[in-house]
C-alpha cells in the first residue's frame, strides 16, 4: 500500500516538477527495492532537503481548511517523494475543537484550528512538547463575503447596520429606506428579503456574527455564535447547500466563503466611509492592520482581528485559520517533518497553492517570513 | 437495519449419521460457520449499542436532568429532533403507502406478464439509486417545482394546520424532505407487497371470481385482506428506512427545532440523523457526545418500530 502510493505520487512529481525529473526516478526505483530510500540521491537533497523525511505525520482539525489540506498533503508529498524521502502526511478534518484535543493528547502532531489555543491549553501542550509551549501560527486567511440573489439588483452596497438588522430580522424588505440609503442608484424592489444562515455549526458563522456584534451591536444583539440563535429561517448545510439555498429564491441574502460565490451578486461592505468589495488583498490586510493578542509568547502568533477598521481598502469579514505546532519536538524525525510540512505550507509557494485550490487569501510577503522564522527556531531532539 | 425476509422453512436436511467421517466434518464445519454468522449479528448490534451508551454518558450526566446545572436538557435538545424525525417519516409513508400498494396491485394482477416483469424491476432500480443523489435531485431539482403546489396549498387550504404559516423559497421545508423520502421509501414497500399480493391463494381468488365478483372486487375481498399484514410489514421496513435516512434531508431541508406543524414552513423542523451528520463535523466533547445521545434515541426508536412490525405480521401475517 504504502509503496504503491508512494510510487503514484512519484509519478505525479514527474509531471510537476520537469526539472527534477531525474531525481523522482531515482526516488521511484529507490521506493520499489525497499528501504534504501534517499541514500544514493545527494543531487536531489539540495533543493527542499526532504530527502531524509520518513515515516507517517499525522494532524486533524479545522474543516475549514480541508481542501487547502489536501492540495498541500498531496504535492508536499509528492515533492518530498521527488527526492527520494518517504513520508505520508494526513489531515483528518475532525473540527477545530477535537483538533486540539487530539494534539493536546499527543495523537496527532500538527492541528489546524479556527481559533488559537486558549491559555490552559497553551499549558497542557507542555507535555506533549518536550516541555515547551505550543505555537498557533496564521495560516490560512479566508475571506466571507456577503452573496445576494435578487433579480435586477447586480451590485449591492450595505452597512454593517443593515446587514446586522437583515439577520436579525429586523428589515424585512429590499425596498426599506435604510438600504436605499447606500444604494442611491440601484432600483430596489418591494421585495421580501430572505435572509439564509448557515444549518451546520460552523468557523464562517462564528467569525460573520463577530464581525455584526463589534460594528453593529445595536442591530445583531446575539453576539459572536456559531450555532444560529434565531430560530426558523432558511438555510443551508455547509457553504455549498447555502449558496444553493441562497440561488433558489429571490431576494434571498447570506454569507459564505468568498471562492464559493459563483454567479451570485456579492455585496460591498461598508468600512469608514468607503464601500470596500471583496478581494484576496483586501482581506490579508484585515490581518495586517490587526493588533497581535496582548500576554501571549512571542513566537505565538495570533491576532485579534480588528473589524472595526476604517482603514482604506480593508475588507475585514475574514476567518483565520491557524497552525498548531510544538515549540519543541523530542523526536527529530518527526520534528523535522512537522517542520518541513509547516514551511512549505505557510511559504509563498504553498500560500498560492491554498489560493488556487480552495479560494483563500495568501498570507502576506511579511506575515509569511514571520511565520517561517518561528518555524525555524523550532528546537529538535 | 434488519431485512424481515419471510423464508419458507425448508425442511431439515437430515444427514445420515453413519456417513463417512470426512462428510461429517464439513458438516459441523457448516453448522459452525452458520452459528457463527448468526452470532456476529448479535455481536455487532451489541456493539453499537454498548458504544452509544458509554460515548453518551458523559451528556447524560452532564445534562439538566441530571446534574441540575448544565445549560441544556436532553430532553429539549432530542424531543424535537423526534418530532421531526418521526413526521418526515409518517408523512413519507401516507404519501407512499397507496402508490406503492397500487404499483404492486398492478404488478401481481393487472399487467401483462411481460411489462409486469420489466415494471418491477424498474421499481428496484429506485432502491439502487444513492441517497445522495436524491439529495441532489431532490433540493436542485424537485424543490422549485413544488413551490407553486405549496402556494396553492397554502393559500387555499390554509385553514389546514398542516398547510397553514408562511413558506417562503425555496421550498426546503418537512413537506419537500417527506416527498424524497417516500419516493426512497417507494421500492421496499412495492416489492414486499408484491410479493405477498402474488402469494394470495389461487383457488380463493378463482372462487371469488367464480362467484361472479369483478376483477377489482377480488382484489377487495380476498387479496387485499390476505396481504393486509405484509403491507404493514412492509411499511414499517419503509418506516426504518424513513426515519434513519441522513443526506437526503441534509441536502434539502433547511432545519429548526421546534413543534410546529407547518409542514410548508422551511427552518421549523430537523430529522436526528440530519442533525447528527450536520453538526458532528465541529463538534467536540460534550456536545459530540450529546450528538451520540440523539443517535441513541434514533436507534431505540428504529428498534422499537421493527419489533413493532415483527408483532403486527405474527399476528396477521399470510396463514401458510
Amino acid at each position: 500500500m504504502n509503496v504503491r502510493k508512494n510510487k503514484l505520487v512519484s509519478l505525479a512529481a514527474l509531471g510537476l516538477t520537469a526539472g527534477l525529473t531525474l531525481a523522482a526516478c531515482g526516488g521511484s526505483s529507490d521506493n520499489g527495492s525497499g528501504d534504501g530510500a534517499g541514500s544514493d540521491n545527494g543531487g536531489a537533497a539540495a533543493a527542499g532537503g526532504y530527502a531524509e523525511l520518513t515515516g507517517n505525520l499525522a494532524g486533524s482539525g479545522a474543516s475549514s481548511t480541508q481542501n487547502a489540506q489536501t492540495a498541500w498533503t498531496e504535492t508536499f508529498m509528492g515533492l518530498v517523494g521527488a527526492e527520494g524521502g518517504d513520508l505520508t502526511v494526513t489531515y483528518d478534518p475532525t473540527g477545530s475543537g477535537t483538533g486540539r484535543e487530539q494534539f493536546l493528547n499527543g495523537e496527532v502532531k500538527f492541528a489546524g484550528s479556527d481559533a488559537a489555543l486558549g491559555e490552559e491549553e497553551l499549558e497542557a501542550s507542555t507535555e506533549v512538547c518536550n516541555g515547551e509551549q505550543a505555537v498557533d501560527l496564521p495560516l490560512y486567511i479566508s475571506p466571507i463575503a456577503v452573496v445576494f440573489n435578487i433579480e435586477g439588483v447586480d451590485s449591492l452596497n450595505l452597512t454593517p447596520e443593515v446587514i446586522g438588522g437583515i439577520f436579525a430580522g429586523d428589515i424585512t424588505n429590499w425596498n426599506d429606506p435604510a438600504i436605499a440609503e447606500s444604494n442611491p442608484d440601484a432600483e430596489l424592489p418591494d421585495l421580501d428579503i430572505v435572509p439564509v444562515h448557515r444549518s451546520d455549526d460552523s468557523g464562517t458563522t462564528e467569525n460573520f456574527t463577530e464581525y455584526l456584534s463589534e460594528t453593529a451591536p445595536d442591530a445583531w444583539t446575539h453576539g459572536p455564535i456559531e450555532t444560529w440563535p434565531i430560530p426558523g429561517g432558511q438555510s443551508g448545510d455547509g457553504t455549498s447547500g447555502l449558496i444553493s439555498t441562497v440561488e433558489g429564491g429571490n431576494g434571498t441574502i447570506g454569507y459564505a466563503d468568498a471562492s464559493q460565490a459563483g454567479n451570485l451578486g456579492v455585496a460591498a461592505i461598508q468600512v469608514g466611509e468607503e464601500f470596500v468589495e471583496y478581494s484576496a488583498d483586501a482581506a490579508a490586510k484585515a490581518v495586517d492592520v490587526s493588533p497581535r493578542a496582548e500576554g501571549r509568547a512571542e513566537n505565538d502568533i495570533v491576532f485579534e482581528l480588528d473589524r472595526t477598521t476604517t482603514e482604506e481598502g480593508v475588507y475585514p469579514i475574514v476567518l483565520v485559520s491557524y497552525l498548531v505546532v510544538c515549540g519543541s519536538y523530542s523526536d527529530a524525525a518527526e520534528g523535522e517533518a512537522v517542520k518541513s510540512y509547516a514551511s512549505y505550507i505557510t511559504s509563498q509557494e504553498g500560500q498560492q497553492l491554498s489560493a488556487e485550490m480552495a479560494g483563500s487569501a495568501p498570507l502576506t510577503q511579511e506575515l509569511s517570513d514571520e511565520v517561517q522564522g518561528v518555524i525555524e527556531g523550532i528546537s529538535v531532539g | 437495519m434488519s431485512t424481515t425476509d419471510v423464508a419458507p422453512d425448508a425442511p431439515p436436511s437430515a444427514p445420515d449419521p453413519w456417513q463417512n467421517s470426512r462428510r461429517r466434518f464439513g458438516d459441523s464445519l457448516f453448522s459452525y460457520l452458520s452459528i457463527g454468522s448468526g452470532l456476529l449479528i448479535f455481536v455487532t448490534l451489541a456493539a453499537v449499542a454498548i458504544f452509544l451508551t458509554s460515548e453518551s454518558m458523559p451528556a447524560i450526566l452532564a445534562s439538566q436532568e441530571f446534574s441540575g446545572t448544565a445549560d441544556f436538557s436532553l430532553v429539549d435538545t432530542t424531543l424535537p429532533l423526534v418530532f421531526g424525525t418521526v413526521l418526515a417519516a409518517a408523512i413519507a409513508l401516507i404519501i407512499a403507502i397507496p402508490i406503492a400498494v397500487g404499483i404492486a396491485l398492478f404488478i401481481s394482477h393487472f399487467a401483462p406478464r411481460r411489462l409486469a416483469a420489466g415494471l418491477g424491476y424498474m421499481i428496484d432500480l429506485l432502491a439502487a439509486v444513492p441517497s445522495v443523489v436524491y439529495g441532489l435531485w431532490g433540493g436542485i431539482w424537485l424543490v422549485p417545482k413544488l413551490e407553486p403546489l405549496y402556494v396553492f396549498l397554502n393559500t387555499y387550504l390554509g385553514w389546514i394546520p398542516f398547510f397553514g404559516g408562511d413558506p417562503t423559497a425555496p421550498m426546503r421545508n418537512l413537506a419537500s424532505a417527506s416527498v424524497v423520502l417516500a419516493v426512497m421509501v417507494l421500492p421496499i414497500i412495492t416489492a414486499v407487497s408484491r410479493e405477498v399480493f402474488l402469494q394470495t391463494p389461487r383457488l380463493q381468488e378463482e372462487a371469488a371470481l367464480a362467484l361472479g365478483a369483478t376483477r377489482w372486487e377480488t382484489i377487495r375481498t380476498v387479496v387485499l385482506p390476505f396481504g393486509r399484514g405484509g403491507v404493514v410489514a412492509a411499511s414499517m421496513l419503509g418506516l426504518g428506512r424513513a426515519l434513519g435516512e441522513t443526506m437526503a434531508v441534509l441536502m434539502i431541508l433547511a432545519p429548526g427545532a421546534t413543534f410546529s406543524l407547518h409542514i410548508l414552513e422551511v427552518g421549523r423542523h430537523q430529522s436526528i440523523a440530519a442533525n447528527i451528520a450536520s453538526k458532528q463535523a465541529e463538534a467536540a466533547g460534550v456536545d459530540m457526545s450529546l450528538l451520540i445521545f440523539t443517535g441513541l434515541v434514533l436507534f431505540v426508536l428504529t428498534f422499537i418500530i421493527n419489533a413493532i412490525a415483527r408483532w403486527i405480521v405474527a399476528r396477521s401475517g399470510p396463514k401458510a
